[in-house]
């Protein structure tokens, strides 16, 4: 036999060289890495088979919380790990690992079947994809094992992207345009609803009145914090008490703000600190959060409390990026604070400004939490996502789904935006 | 995940630049504090807006210790004038709740949602991050940009038919292949959802951070025979710690603080606290002394863990809003 042959039987369509060490052999090291990612596997096989995953889980689920953290966490960087090994091993050349690829190629699409819950089917399509891949994988230009890596590193954040994200969001698209029990198709009929019922109608016009102020405000209030506080003494504690109310959670931002709106009758000693403040100056105490359409905005300034932090810390390492040789050449030309800001700091923060707007746009139009806390919507101060939930429980799913799309709709031109904007700038350098 | 996301926009390299410039400044700043060069008015406004930003939360921090009759027929302020502290509050909210579950169950739910909900999704994507960086594929950028473009879809779209996709199992092209939980099971509902939803931006934010490493590095230990999984294992991993750490706090910082996500999977038993938090404002919104008790148990993990990590906190921040 000629080397040529032997070559071409050792790796086919590989580019690497033929290595001198076959594998053959293999060292003890591996055989028992192999055994144990082999056995890891198969352990995961067994599981899947004789409980599958919705009884592993039950399962799990009979211990007390803090076990069933241990359990679950420990069993997955266990599966990480042993897939890793296996990954790592792939690629290599000789007999055992040619038996390795094809043990992987097999297993992972049936471990995946399996944990899906149907055995038949896992059985067939696993044994067909595994040997396409397994196929593929061995004619591949890219050196052998290839796919396996691929597979491996992609597959598990690409199935939860699918099962979680994409397929859903489809779905409710099409739930959109069926009836509530999505049974009969009735075209723009959700949508209509939404647009004919004053009550909704006033749903998505609130949406609109909080995306509109929450981010212009919150971004100013954090520009013109972070402006006074540059450079002064103390700056970094000044920081952390604007910044901690993004720590706390919409339901607890929503119950301390709750208590400051608080009301009692005139005459009453008030509780809450705006009437009581409201008293010292000798005004009557205000029903905050019933009197539409004053509410809505009381409501916002609960978000603009949480956001204004985040704005400010974004907008503060901008302003100190402006280089300081254009704001001494400014002062050099004679101009007040208030110019060298407006010509020269605002310019060259441009881009954080924007950063800072969207994401605070699109945190208000899916807010949700503070409206569920503080009013549940009642009042005329419902908005998208909080109708969502509503007509959800109300079991209208088509409503449903018609306030999710919208609500998709209205996030759509704000990143369109952005990423025109980001072209802009990259056409212009 | 209603909360702030440190955000999707990629911006230009020059803006990249001149935040991380920024970012060196504040730390700089932080040590050797520098004179001030701002005006008295500007101070006094800074005060002002600090301390509006703040009396708020002292509120309910002092109000939770006040005595239920003081609480409700006075405000926190007078209680400078006539100090008197009691733990009752506590007691009485951690016991209160709905029939199948207190506030002190509801807390451990949470703390047991959370630390799965961010260690399953961090190293899913990481693999993912991985992935895009460093192994050539056909249709690379298209996937990605599909991952990225995934992070606009409101959960809100996904919610719904998730959820029967976890109770009823799952149909590819009719063929049902079944996904089925039980709504009974326990946790694995949230968490499943929550790393779902987290995979997208986290896959984003990682890939940016695993693609700057020098390309060298990678090939020096391909060159001494390390496959994937051990670059992935030994190099990648330990020098993105700076990114997964931040983005752990974010992970856990929305799990902990999310109420969306646990009404729709969390029901019942398995209810976190925000959740019970919510209710218990609903039915007994005018019981002072519970609810500033209440909302003080549930900010408190979230707080320790924002002063403790703040730093990693505020760069995980800014890498996330200008990266791209």
């Amino acid at each position: 036999m000629s080397s040529t042959t032997l070559r071409a039987q050792e790796s086919p369509g590989s580019t690497r060289p033929p290595q001198p060490d076959s594998g053959w052999p293999p060292t003890p090291k591996l055989v028992i890495g192999g055994i144990i990612a082999v056995a890891g596997i198969a352990l995961v096989l067994y599981l899947a088979y004789f409980f599958n995953l919705t009884r592993v889980l039950n399962l799990v689920g009979e211990f007390h919380p803090f076990v069933q953290v241990v359990l679950v966490v420990v069993g997955f960087v266990a599966f990480v790990a042993g897939m890793l090994y296996l990954i790592d091993i792939a690629p290599r050349s000789g007999k055992i690992y040619t038996l390795v690829r094809l043990g992987i190629c097999v297993l992972v699409p049936f471990a995946v079947l399996l944990f899906l819950n149907s055995f038949e089917w896992a059985a067939a399509v696993g044994a067909v994809l595994g040997a396409g891949l397994f196929l593929l994988d061995y004619r591949s230009r890219k050196g052998k094992g290839y796919l396996i890596q691929l597979v491996g590193f992609l597959l598990p954040a690409f199935l939860l992207l699918v099962i979680g994200l994409i397929l859903p969001s489809i779905q409710t698209v099409g739930a959109s345009f069926m009836n509530s029990s999505g049974e009969r198709f009735v075209g723009f009929d959700n949508f209509i609803w939404v647009f004919t019922q004053p009550a909704a109608i006033r749903t998505v016009l609130n949406t609109i009145v909080w995306v509109l102020i929450a981010p212009a405000v919150s971004t100013a209030v954090g520009l013109a914090y972070a402006v006074f506080i540059d450079k002064s003494r103390g700056e970094k504690y000044y920081k952390v008490l604007v910044f901690m109310p993004m720590a706390i959670s919409f339901v607890g931002a929503s119950i301390i703000w709750r208590f400051i709106y608080a009301y009692r009758g005139p005459g009453e000693t008030q509780i809450g600190l705006l009437n009581q403040i409201v008293v010292w100056f000798g005004g009557e105490p205000q029903q905050w959060l019933l009197d539409s359409p004053m509410n809505t905005f009381f409501l916002i300034v609960v978000l603009i409390w949480v956001q204004t932090g985040f704005a400010m810390v974004i907008l503060s390492a901008a302003i100190k990026g402006v280089p300081t040789e254009q704001l001494e050449a400014a002062e050099l030309d004679g101009t007040n604070a208030w110019q060298r800001f407006i010509n020269v700091v605002v310019p060259g923060i441009r881009s954080s400004l924007i950063v800072v707007l969207t994401t605070i746009s699109i945190a208000s139009l899916k807010v949700f939490d503070i409206v569920r806390t503080m009013t549940a919507g009642n009042n005329d101060t419902s908005v998208i996502a909080n109708e969502m939930y509503t007509q959800f429980k109300n079991f209208e799913g088509g409503r449903s789904a018609a306030f999710a799309v919208i609500l998709f709709l209205l996030v759509l031109p704000i990143v369109i935006y952005n990423a025109r904007q980001i072209k802009k700038q990259r056409e212009i350098r | 995940m209603s909360e702030v996301m440190p955000v999707e926009v990629p911006v230009d390299e020059q803006t990249k630049r001149q935040l991380q410039r920024g970012e060196r400044r504040i730390e700089a700043t932080a040590r050797k504090m520098k004179r001030g060069a701002t005006s008295k008015w500007a101070t006094v406004v800074a005060i002002i807006i600090a301390a509006l930003w703040t009396v708020p939360t002292f509120g309910l921090f002092v109000s939770s210790f006040r005595p239920e009759q003081q609480v409700k027929t006075t405000g926190w302020w007078t209680f400078f004038a006539d100090p008197e502290v009691t733990l009752d509050n506590y007691v009485e909210v951690l016991q209160s709740g709905n029939s199948t579950l207190d506030l002190a169950g509801s807390f451990i739910n949470s703390i047991a949602i959370t630390i799965p909900a961010t260690i399953i999704p961090l190293i899913i994507a990481c693999l993912a991050a991985y992935a895009f960086a460093w192994i050539d594929f056909k249709g690379k950028n298209f996937l990605f940009i599909l991952v990225f473009a995934l992070q606009i879809v409101p959960i809100q779209m996904a919610l719904v038919p998730l959820l029967s996709t976890f109770s009823r199992g799952l149909t590819i092209f009719g063929v049902p292949v079944g996904f089925g939980l039980d709504a009974s099971g326990g946790y694995a509902q949230v968490w499943i959802a929550h790393s779902m939803f987290a995979l997208p931006l986290a896959i984003f934010l990682l890939h940016n951070f695993i693609a700057e490493i020098p390309g060298e590095v990678i090939e020096a230990a391909r060159v001494d025979g390390a496959g994937h999984g051990g670059i992935f294992f030994r190099i990648v991993l330990p020098l993105s710690m700076p990114a997964i750490a931040s983005f752990a706090i974010f992970q856990f910082l929305w799990v902990w603080n999310d109420l969306l996500v646990a009404l729709i999977f969390a029901d019942g038993p398995v209810a976190p606290i925000t959740k019970l938090l919510a209710e218990i404002t609903g039915t007994r919104g005018n019981e002072w002394h519970l609810l500033t008790a209440g909302a003080f148990v549930s900010i408190i993990i979230p707080l320790i863990v924002f002063f403790s990590l703040q730093r990693f906190f505020v760069r995980g921040l800014l890498a996330g809003s200008t990266k791209g």
